[in-house]
């Protein structure tokens, strides 16, 4: 069957054997955006976090039948190296990937996070973002969240005006 | 032209680590040896010789932009290894770290670590020889300018990547260019620290971008043209053996292209990741199955007293007198198994062509799986080419992947391309586990509060042992297993009379190595009972500490970091504002570190405030991502000490996803590290193992000190 959506702010329309097919797997291997990661596959890691309509979802546990109509951002959709998202200039700034597997749920996390309160506090960091790092770059990812809310606030002073 | 001889040279002769190969430039634009080596090992052909054929090592590529490429034998698992090595390679080829590149060397390229990726030691072991390799990299090309130029070597200098003298300029790239065959000197001298431009400096990471904007530079990443997915139906229970299946149903399943039932394991390829996985579930398997092994089992198997006994350190005569004494502090501790838990599971793409197969795959072990693959499929190992990638985490799970074996397989039985790596449930069920441990410690103190004796017995499943990079006939003449007891020395010299005894027990499931090996049990075990004996002393546990170690160069460093860490920390006994402080350090692979945590109980549990982390890994070549393994291994040892532990129900291994299996987030992590570097030591040591060692103790010792409770067991729970 075929699904429709926009991602990265391109229209697609993909062919697909189960429409109950994870979003993940459309992703990755119809489309061939490997930035999104399998870790799980339970929707327990957050490794495989992308945004539908602006909300963070886990996309392992996400049949792509909902995603019909819908637009999809990704971590190369986020921003690439020439305009990056306040998110990866804060993670760049802070030097915090190791292994990097995790990084990018972990940003398109932090992305939704920032549309939802543009300047989190620790509380509002624990209570969302609650991906798994294994190589544990917790505290440098901590760091990277409150500067990428500075960065997003000085760039655009009013986006929580425009997101109203 | 006549061809240019090539010498010995060297760095061939130390421990064949290799040559430099050639030199050569651009893919595409220069049909040179060099590629057309690699080139012709991937398409199958003529296999690459320059020199030493039982060796043909490649190191280093020159591009026509003028950047260098190292073709790194070390992968990089996330430690910043590839920068670090860049930095190095850098600082003696006189280029800048913008014309740096680094990649995963393929194993038929020749430059292959023999060994692992692992134990800390990619940067520290290639110190010298890659430095000597750039070195004399750069005296090559600065010959080969200055002879194109029409001057001498010693009229000509090089910055980034230009050769100057007598008024004219060539850029590396241009030096090397239409050299066919280089004449190798001697290896010249290293540059004076001094002079270092960037090794010591806090340079970013130089995987940072890919990173930060999702390149796909991982095993999971890999496509070919035509690739095809695969899935393997793996046990479930402790010791099952595939007896047989049946797949009459998988093999009618939509998009199955085939079901490969072998003598050891079933799998099938599909169109699709999903239609992979629906097939596979569909298939019937019949396992032997022989026990059903419970969490007490195991647990009775590991106790001190059972099993083979190893003394491994012995000074004085404590057995005497800590049996004689009645006022012999006695104490016991333990560990759970432990779970890899790296976020990319382990999986491999696999092309078995008829006459060459290409792996690509996240692995720690590139020889080790590439002779596997080629035993397996009855092919040459030089017909298996390993193309590592960035690994997913490492943490010692990638210390064997025989899982690219059926990746090779599948894809030899469908002729194409097929991707093939574990789910969640198979990585926890199969994981090759961190084993449990068993801790007996007895200590007596003399008439001063000073340890007169002591002991530590170590009871743990294998880490070394039992593991396909230690031939098992070299366990009797190593005797105890090197991993287990990793980190179970006493280290405290200045103690008349200690023993450390290692007992073996095999497990019925598989342990090996788990970042940092014994060091977390061990050390939480030790630096628990040192504090232990410190109270019983009613003496300040630092310089409890400090009085016990010896005077040698060992101590002196351990002294350093204990002193530093009580210092900036401001470490008391004193419990202030509901918080308590705790102490520990240890020393592994000659690194050591200490730490001072602060916490306080929330809710009946234990809160990690701040971490003070004092550490001499000697030279630190990029300071800034010591500091990052720093605190990422407190944290990963936060995690195991807190809430980490695997059960055995019913012959299962459980839990089999995060969550239930319990670990650290973002939520637990210290809002505080603070992370000081000492460096009395001008050669760098060991990095991303070491800061893991005193976590779990200074946060055990820091409880007690709050509560008067001493908690023995990881993970560290109140009730």
């Amino acid at each position: 069957m075929q699904v429709s959506f926009f991602i990265n702010g391109e229209s697609k329309s993909v062919e697909v054997a189960d429409e109950n097919t994870p979003l993940l797997w459309v992703v990755r291997d119809i489309l061939d955006l490997k930035g999104t990661k399998f870790g799980c596959g339970k929707a327990a890691c957050g490794a495989c976090t992308l945004h539908v309509d602006g909300e963070a979802i886990r996309s392992c546990s996400y049949a792509v039948k909902f995603a019909k109509g819908k637009q999809i951002t990704t971590i190369e959709g986020l921003g690439n190296e020439e305009n990056p998202h306040p998110v990866q200039q804060a993670w760049i700034e802070e030097v915090v990937p190791q292994c990097g597997y995790c990084q990018p749920g972990f940003m398109m996390a932090t992305a939704a996070l920032l549309d939802k309160i543009p300047n989190p506090t620790d509380e509002d960091i624990d209570k969302n973002i609650i991906n798994v790092c294994r190589c544990a770059t917790y505290y440098r990812m901590r760091k990277a969240i409150h500067r990428a809310a500075e960065l997003k606030t000085e760039a655009n002073p009013i986006t929580e005006i425009e997101n109203s | 032209m006549g061809k240019k001889k090539i010498s010995r040279r060297k760095f061939l002769v130390r421990g064949g680590l290799g040559t430099i190969g050639i030199l050569a430039v651009g893919t595409y634009l220069f049909r040179s040896p060099i590629r057309r080596g690699i080139a012709g090992a991937i398409d199958g052909g003529e296999s690459l010789y320059m020199g030493d054929t039982s060796s043909p090592i490649i190191w280093f590529e020159v591009t026509e932009e003028n950047t260098i490429v190292l073709h790194s034998p070390k992968v990089e698992m996330g430690q910043g290894t590839f920068t670090g090595l860049a930095q190095m390679a850098a600082d003696e080829l006189e280029v800048s770290m913008e014309q740096m590149k680094v990649v995963h060397a393929n194993s038929a390229s020749g430059n292959m670590d023999g060994f692992a990726t692992g134990g800390s030691t990619s940067v520290s072991s290639l110190w010298v020889p890659l430095r000597e390799l750039a070195a004399t990299m750069r005296e090559m090309i600065k010959k080969e300018a200055a002879s194109k130029m029409g001057i001498s070597t010693s009229e000509a200098s090089i910055v980034d990547g230009i050769v100057s003298g007598g008024g004219k300029t060539m850029r590396y790239a241009d030096a090397v260019k239409d050299v066919a065959e280089w004449e190798v000197p001697d290896t010249p001298l290293l540059k004076d620290s001094k002079t270092y431009k960037f090794i010591g400096k806090p340079i970013p990471r130089i995987d940072l971008k890919d990173k930060v904007f999702g390149a796909p530079i991982f095993g999971m990443d890999a496509t070919m043209p035509n690739m095809l997915y695969g899935a393997v139906v793996r046990p479930t229970h402790i010791g099952a053996k595939f007896i047989d299946a049946d797949i009459s149903k998988a093999e009618n399943m939509p998009g199955v292209i085939k079901v490969v039932k072998e003598k050891d394991f079933v799998g099938v390829v599909a169109n699709s990741q999903t239609e992979a996985e629906n097939a596979k579930n569909a298939i019937d398997v019949e396992w032997k199955v022989e026990r059903s092994w419970q969490t007490a089992d195991i647990e009775a198997m590991i106790e001190v007293g059972k099993g083979e006994p190893f003394v491994i350190q012995k000074e004085g005569k404590s057995e005497g007198i800590l049996e004689k004494a009645d006022t012999t502090i006695v104490s016991e501790y333990k560990s759970p198994i432990g779970a890899h838990a790296q976020l990319e599971p382990n999986g491999a793409l696999a092309f078995v062509e008829a006459d060459k197969a290409t792996i690509v795959m996240s692995t720690q072990v590139v020889k080790l799986t590439r002779d596997e693959i080629a035993d397996r499929i009855g092919f040459d190992a030089d017909q298996v080419n390993i193309v590592p990638t960035f690994l997913g985490g490492g943490f010692g799970r990638r210390l064997h992947t025989p899982n690219a074996i059926q990746a090779a397989v599948l894809s030899k039985a469908v002729g194409k391309p097929v991707k093939c790596f574990f789910s969640r449930k198979e990585e926890f069920q199969n994981d090759t586990f961190r084993p449990p441990t068993h801790h007996v410690l007895k200590g007596k103190l003399n008439s001063e509060g000073m340890i007169e004796a002591m002991e530590h017995n170590v009871s743990s499943g294998d880490v070394a042992f039992g593991s396909p990079m230690l031939p098992g006939i070299l366990e009797p003449i190593i005797g105890a297993d090197l991993g287990a007891w990793r980190g179970g020395m006493i280290q405290y010299g200045g103690i008349p009379n200690y023993r450390t005894i290692s007992w073996r027990k095999k497990l019925p499931f598989a342990t090996s190595w788990w970042r940092s090996l014994g060091l977390l049990a061990n050390t939480f075990a030790i630096e628990s009972f040192v504090d232990e004996l410190a109270v019983a002393a009613k003496k300040n546990p630092v310089e409890f500490r400090l009085a016990q170690i010896q005077e040698d160069d060992k101590g002196f460093r351990l002294k350093e970091v204990i002193k530093a860490a009580a210092e900036k920390s401001g470490y008391t006994d004193e419990v202030v504002n509901g918080r308590a402080m705790g102490f520990a350090a240890s020393t592994d692979a000659n690194t050591p570190c200490a730490q001072v945590v602060e916490v306080s109980i929330e809710e009946n549990e234990i809160k990690v405030h701040k971490v003070t982390c004092v550490m001499d890994p000697g030279l630190a070549v990029n300071p800034d991502q010591v500091r990052a393994q720093c605190e990422g291994a407190i944290i990963m040892g936060m995690s195991a000490a807190m809430f980490e532990k695997m059960d055995v129900e019913d012959g299962q291994l459980t839990p089999t996803i995060y969550g239930p299996y319990e670990m650290a987030l973002m939520k637990h992590a210290p809002k505080e590290i603070d992370v000081i570097l000492l460096q009395n030591s001008d050669v760098p040591g060991a990095v991303g193992e070491p800061p893991l060692g005193p976590i779990g103790a200074a946060i055990a010792n820091a409880v007690f000190r709050l509560t008067g409770k001493r908690l023995r067991e990881m993970p560290l729970k109140l009730s």
